[in-house]
């Protein structure tokens, strides 16, 4: 194993580095989609009740 | 600064500018961090590479500790000067740090199995971080449990600062007990023990979490803002809503 194959396989440890990086990039980019959607959301309809 | 900043309409002003170029850094800094992380640091001589779990799981656990005291904080000045921003900052910031806390606690799982040979024990510095974990949860369920959104907002409070008699057992949990868990090694009179090509790559993404946290946290004020006026809009002007209901609807109210 070299190269790209040999640094993905972690040293043996890639069953729990590779899903230790999945799960903070699940969690915090989870919460981070969440506030802009509903940032979003609060925007619209904020200038729908402007607008009128 | 945040006597200045703490009028909502200023808030509101200021905080937009801000808010790409916080967003801008904090991608820059998660993406050397990374690079740091999983390429440039060296495997440990003990732990191998496993050790590189640490650049995910110390930052998210620094900044569980550090929102919940923003949490308590703001909550302490909602209390005593009735700050509507402060209760806000409390109520927006609580979120992300359960998120931190759940970061901390999976990961650390993931690096007890095969450093300890368990996912999980009881001992002091995991049972005083799943607290906090459900302290969050209890501080968010509390907020939400009245219809009076004033009421909700100072039982919140209250519980936030009972709550942080949590902080330093968590801390020094590692000193006063016997636990699996190792012993501080950053944060720590007399210097760092870690080596520096080590703390180098967990400083920077430690920086790229707290950047996350700020832009999260002004995207969630400013989200709170606009819903708080939505609401007084549609309170000052009930005269307005046969407009927009159905027809059939306002067949009726005619």
């Amino acid at each position: 194993m070299s190269g790209f194959q040999g640094w993905a396989a972690m040293g043996g440890y890639a069953v729990f580095v590779w899903p230790a990086y999945a799960v903070a990039f699940v969690i915090l980019g989870g919460i981070a989609v969440q506030s802009w959607r509903r940032y979003r959301v609060s925007l619209r309809e904020l200038d729908r009740l402007l607008q009128k | 600064m945040l006597t200045r900043l703490a009028n909502p309409a200023r808030f509101m002003r200021m905080s937009g500018p801000v808010l790409p170029f916080l967003a801008v850094a904090t991608v820059l800094a998660l993406a050397i961090g990374l690079y740091l992380a999983l390429v440039v640091a060296p495997p440990d001589y003990q732990q191998g590479e496993s050790v590189r779990i640490m650049f995910v799981h110390v930052p998210a656990a620094w900044m569980a500790l550090l929102v919940y005291l923003i949490v308590a904080l703001a909550s302490a000045v909602a209390l005593v000067w009735r700050h509507p921003l402060a209760e806000i900052a409390a109520q927006a910031a609580a979120p992300l740090g359960a998120a931190f806390t759940l970061v901390c606690l999976v990961t650390g799982s993931l690096w007890g199995r095969p450093m300890w040979g368990t996912w999980w024990a009881w001992d002091a510095r995991m049972t005083s971080v799943l607290v906090l974990f459900f302290l969050y949860l209890g501080y968010i369920a509390l907020v939400n449990a009245f219809d009076d959104m004033a009421r909700g907002a100072r039982a919140g409070s209250v519980l936030a600062l009972v709550g942080i008699v949590n902080l330093p057992i968590i801390k020094f949990s590692v000193d006063w007990w016997n636990t699996l868990h190792q012993s501080e090694s950053v944060l720590r009179m007399g210097g760092p023990t870690i080596d520096v090509s080590m703390l180098v790559p967990l400083l920077v993404m430690a920086l790229g979490y707290l950047l996350l946290f700020k832009t999260l946290l002004l995207i969630r004020m400013r989200t709170a803002l606009n819903e708080r006026k939505t609401r007084a809009l549609r309170l000052a002007a009930p005269q307005r809503r046969p407009e927009t209901a159905p027809p059939e609807a306002a067949a009726v109210m005619r």
